[in-house]
């Protein structure tokens, strides 16, 4: 096989962000509601590693020497599978299940239930401390395994997430990288009138951590930030957090300007509308 | 019990709280020292994917045994509860087999949420090592784990190890690295009594034992109270009362057959515990006793309900009834 260049790769990993909203739209259309504004707003980060940087066998999701992601935030369960249909790891049919009675793909990403989901979230704050337990057993045991770990910035208010920042900094955890999906939403409202978490560039610095600030809905600047992190980790062994500011809703006009909540409702008939401007700005995008 | 006295002018002499790990063990005792770490250390001889971790409490749960037979095996989490459980289950879902030690308090009340979603839910083989269970120490409430099985009785998956003496830890530990799912083990550390040797027994996870067969009274008993039931037991042989002694050290899944048993016959039935009389072992026995239809009454030996006093350990056991003493005169009492 010939060497990827740049831009084959960013064509080949943007079709995949397009081809994982579509999954979140089918999914959110089958509930009727859900969390499709995150998986929106998350996909191209998810995207990015899926596509990108996870080393996994489709076929073997339990496969040894994989890399893990571990999914803090289980409500983003609906852009995490589609982000396993487009891996392979689960048939994109199964899809159609999603937080259905008895389907592998309840509502909150949970470990017992899927394959390729590591941990069971939803829990906030639990990721980031589980994910120096994994970074530190692959290690002691000689794999070469990466480890990743998505988190939101409303996670941010957890003081277990800085526990587990301080854990992996004093143990050199080099083998780790956080994605922390700044959307600026929590539940109750915009994170600033919540509870007030920047700055947050600082803040993780200051735990000394490799930090990267970077738009979350650039592609280019994502796999960019990826390889940032790849090269310095091999160099100084720090732990790496790749701070992505996104946009609810992304790739969807429709929902990008409808008013921001937790919970996004979207009517029966939109759903439609959705998916055409959606494949209306992908094609927009790669006909640019 | 180690303590130490001052004696001033004219009034009895007060005892002092010492040190917040005073040992419960009598003066004269046979004791073994540190027998959890260096349970751990031989078990981790025979099983390579035992590691250890603590938070800032190395020294005070006897886990600095292992970390100086195994450095490379042995990870320090600091002050950080969350993050100390937190990463004993991703440990654990590396294949790796985790100890992980702090005191009882913060285990049960500060990181319940982490072992309960990150060990307990997907069954992982984390081993919770809680030290000063109970009223082990004159601390006070922010030391004394009164309700930590109240608390993890309810958790799911979870086994719970409430050990009498240093043969109970020494033969337990390798039986809960070995066993699938979490565990928690009410530590009992330092110098530890050894008791049990001078009985036909051996620890088995899951089950209660019969140490002593009586005719009159039947305790059933865990932890460090299994200790104060034989001796209990020997004084009431005094005043010609005969007791028999059954070790429960299994609080989760709880050996109710052997201890139904036991109970079922005319004999005073009596729990002993060293835990809050809410939702430990007399509540365990007592809910085993209702579900099997047994019109039974069971006398709870245990801590009242209550945030208890700071103050030496002796004064403590005597106030809140867990004495020799105060045991024989409640066994007495009741068979008026």
């Amino acid at each position: 096989m010939n060497q990827e260049t740049a831009s084959e790769r960013l064509e080949r990993v943007s079709a995949a962000a397009y081809r994982i909203r579509h999954h979140a739209l089918n999914m959110g259309e089958v509930q009727g509601q859900g969390y499709v504004g995150q998986a929106l707003g998350a996909a191209d980060m998810l995207t990015a590693v899926y596509a990108d940087q996870l080393r996994y066998r489709a076929e073997d999701p339990e496969w040894e020497a994989r890399d893990r992601f571990l999914l803090s935030t289980g409500h983003y369960a609906i852009g995490h599978y589609a982000a396993l249909a487009e891996a392979g790891i689960i048939p994109v049919e199964e899809l159609d299940t999603y937080g259905s009675d008895d389907s592998r793909l309840p509502m909150s990403g949970m470990s017992t239930y899927t394959p390729g989901m590591e941990i069971s979230g939803g829990s906030l704050g639990h990721g980031l401390s589980i994910a120096v337990g994994i970074a530190l057993g692959l290690r002691h045991q000689g794999s070469a395994a990466r480890i990743y770990n998505f988190l939101s910035d409303g996670e941010l208010d957890e003081g277990s997430t800085w526990e587990a920042a301080m854990g992996a900094h004093h143990h050199q955890l080099g083998n780790l990288t956080a994605m922390v999906d700044i959307n600026a939403l929590q539940a109750d409202g915009k994170t600033d009138t919540v509870l007030r978490t920047e700055p947050v560039t600082e803040k993780w610095e200051a735990f000394g951590w490799y930090t990267q600030r970077v738009d979350g809905n650039n592609m280019a600047d994502l796999l960019q930030a990826f390889d940032n992190a790849a090269a310095q980790a091999a160099v100084t062994g720090r732990p790496s957090v790749i701070l992505c500011d996104t946009k609810v809703g992304r790739g969807v006009p429709l929902l990008e300007e409808r008013e921001k909540a937790h919970f996004m409702r979207i009517e029966e008939h939109e759903w439609q509308t959705c998916r055409e401007q959606l494949t209306a700005g992908f094609e927009g995008t790669a006909g640019r | 019990m180690s303590t130490t006295t001052t004696a001033v002018k004219g009034t009895a002499p007060k005892l002092k709280t010492s040190a917040m790990i005073a040992s419960f063990a009598d003066a004269d005792q046979k004791t073994a020292s540190a027998p959890f770490g260096h349970a751990l250390v031989k078990a981790a001889q025979e099983n390579d994917k035992i590691v250890g971790l603590t938070a800032d409490l190395g020294k005070y749960t006897d886990m600095h045994i292992f970390a100086q037979a195994y450095p490379e095996r042995f990870f320090q989490m600091g002050m950080a509860e969350q993050l100390l459980f937190g990463a004993a289950a991703g440990l654990a879902e590396t294949g790796l087999i985790p100890f992980a030690s702090t005191y009882s308090v913060f285990a049960a009340r500060r990181a319940y949420d982490f072992l309960c979603l990150d060990s307990a839910e997907p069954n992982l083989n984390v081993n919770i090592v809680g030290g000063l269970p109970g009223l082990t120490t004159g601390y006070g409430p922010s030391h004394q784990a009164t309700e930590d099985m109240a608390i993890f009785r309810g958790m799911p998956n979870l086994t719970i190890v409430d050990p009498c003496d240093s043969i109970d830890i020494e033969q337990a530990v390798p039986q809960l690295a070995a066993s699938d799912g979490p565990t928690y083990l009410r530590l009992l550390r330092g110098n530890v009594p050894t008791v049990l040797d001078e009985y036909d027994y051996t620890f088995e996870l899951g089950k209660a034992k019969v140490l002593r067969g009586g005719n009159d009274v039947v305790f059933i008993s865990s932890g460090l109270m299994t200790m104060r039931a034989l001796q209990a037991a020997k004084a009431l042989a005094a005043h010609n009362v005969d007791v028999a002694v059954v070790h429960a050290p299994t609080i989760k899944p709880f050996d109710a057959a052997t201890v139904l048993a036991e109970i079922n016959t005319d004999r005073l039935a009596v729990t002993l515990e060293n835990h809050s009389v809410i939702g430990g072992l007399f509540e365990t026995v007592a809910s085993a006793v209702v579900t099997a239809g047994l019109g039974k009454r069971v006398v709870p030996v245990a801590l009242p309900d209550e945030f208890l006093d700071a103050g030496a350990l002796p004064t403590l056991h005597d106030r809140y009834g867990l004495t020799v003493q105060k045991i024989v005169a409640k066994v007495l009492a009741e068979l008026k």
